[in-house]
């Protein structure tokens, strides 16, 4: 018996169905905690640039602390801890959707930092100078400039967040992953169904740092 | 208009700026020079609070700037500033540049901020930039819009820091002119500058700094004529020998 004829891809097709359900909470999850991460993450960058010294501590605080756990005790952490402090379960789904962007903002906001400090002193000053206060300097100046600087780390810190969606398996939210891993019980075909997850994330991951490309040429600033 | 009493500056134990006072009254000019690193950038940035001072006090129509409970972004909405490197925002068309400050502070309606600017723009001959991005002018053109922008506030003063030094020599002169122009209409003005020949030309005071402090404050004849100090001495015949 030659080495493929052990495996048996027919159990594909049918499961489609019941990975794509897996596969939709994978993207939802990617995309709430990139945006949330990313929206938390400035304001935490903000915090962490900030004159006001508690503000700022307790952002490098929250930033360096979420950095040094490895994720998946975050995960696990939160989704053990929280039904103790609240008296009642909280979803697998819901916790980790609050895990990832609290996470990932933590990540998210580096970058954030680097692309605000990447804008020069003098644009702070130009739009001070014509009467903007803090936040309209931020939001009308410096952000719009940090973002398209940093687009192509963002995306590229989206992607890994994409592939660490997998890590919620643990908690037995039903991701990609994990619809893999039920599908592979069911059929008794389990090597099969990863190899074909494997290749979906690849895929994915692919198109997407493609696309990073494509927006770093598009939204340079001409200089 | 701008009133500056006995202002000094630390930067850690560093001083930078040692009880400097002078004034500038309504229509005047007023040009400030002095060797690179003699704190006048420092000066005129504090005017409109841009750099924090420890000491002394600065009016600018009689609204005190060292005082922690003035709105600064009030008040520098109305004191304009061109900088030595322009500092357009090079994500924003020339058009969104001169408008941006108009609608967000001043709280212009977008039609009337858009016809300011495009008058402004025509003014200072760049109307055909309109809708160009600051990366794809000149640095004269770049400078010529970065005043507009400053105008387009309306402001009672402005300010200017190093406004050529960054500029190839071909283009200092189409910035100076638009600077000209705008001295002889009476605009207050506060210029930090080496351009001699525009000092003697419009301006009604020439300041001289060296080591953070004010060693000259004169008319301008009197100036280029018998400066009193020999710092400042040396420092014109080196200026104007070349």
């Amino acid at each position: 018996m030659s080495f493929f004829a052990q495996f048996d891809f027919s159990v594909i097709a049918p499961s489609l169905p019941f990975l794509w359900e897996g596969l939709k909470f994978t993207a939802k999850l990617t995309l709430i905690a990139m945006a949330g991460g990313i929206f938390l993450g400035t304001l935490l960058a903000l915090a962490r640039l900030s004159s006001i010294a508690p503000l700022a501590m307790a952002a490098t605080w929250y930033v360096n602390l979420m950095r040094s756990i490895p994720l998946l005790m975050v995960i696990l952490w939160f989704f053990l801890i929280i039904p103790l402090l609240t008296g009642k379960p909280m979803g697998a789904e819901t916790s980790a959707i609050i895990t990832f962007t609290a996470f990932e903002a933590a990540y998210f906001s580096e970058i954030m930092r680097a692309g605000i400090q990447s804008v020069p002193r003098g644009q702070v000053f130009a739009g001070q100078a014509i009467g903007m206060t803090y936040w309209q300097t931020m939001s009308y100046v410096v952000l719009p400039q940090a973002f398209r600087n940093m687009l192509p780390v963002l995306l590229t810190q989206t992607i890994i967040l994409f592939q660490d969606t997998s890590l919620v398996y643990a908690i037995g939210a039903k991701d990609l992953l994990k619809a893999a891993e039920i599908a592979g019980k069911n059929y008794g075909r389990p090597i099969e169904m990863y190899v074909f997850v494997a290749l979906v994330y690849f895929l994915i991951c692919f198109a997407l740092s493609r696309l990073v490309k494509h927006f770093q040429a598009r939204t340079a600033i001409i200089r | 208009m701008i009133q500056i009493d006995n202002i000094s500056k630390w930067y850690g134990q560093f001083r930078v700026l040692t009880d400097c006072s002078t004034h500038v009254t309504k229509g005047e000019v007023v040009v400030v020079c002095g060797p690179s690193g003699s704190g006048k950038s420092t000066l005129i940035k504090c005017v409109n609070g841009l750099e924090p001072f420890q000491q002394g006090d600065i009016i600018v129509n009689a609204i005190s700037i060292g005082d922690p409970k003035t709105n600064l972004p009030q008040l520098r909405a109305h004191v304009g500033m061109v900088f030595q490197h322009f500092e357009l925002f090079p994500h924003m068309s020339i058009t969104q540049n001169l408008t941006i400050g108009q609608v967000k502070v001043l709280g212009r309606g977008k039609e009337e901020a858009q016809q300011r600017a495009l008058k402004l723009l025509d003014r200072v001959g760049l109307s055909s930039q309109a809708d160009k991005f600051p990366g794809q002018l000149s640095g004269g053109q770049q400078q010529r819009v970065a005043l507009a922008r400053a105008l387009a506030m309306d402001p009672i003063c402005m300010l200017f820091d190093e406004p050529t030094s960054a500029l190839d020599p071909e283009m200092i002169n189409e910035v100076l002119d638009v600077m000209v122009q705008l001295a002889q209409e009476g605009m207050t003005m506060m210029v930090v500058t080496h351009e001699m020949g525009f000092a003697r030309k419009v301006a009604d005071r020439v300041i001289f700094m060296d080591n953070g402090s004010i060693i000259e404050d004169a008319a301008t004849e009197e100036f280029f004529g018998t400066p009193r100090s020999e710092r400042a001495q040396i420092f014109l015949s080196k200026i104007l020998s070349h």
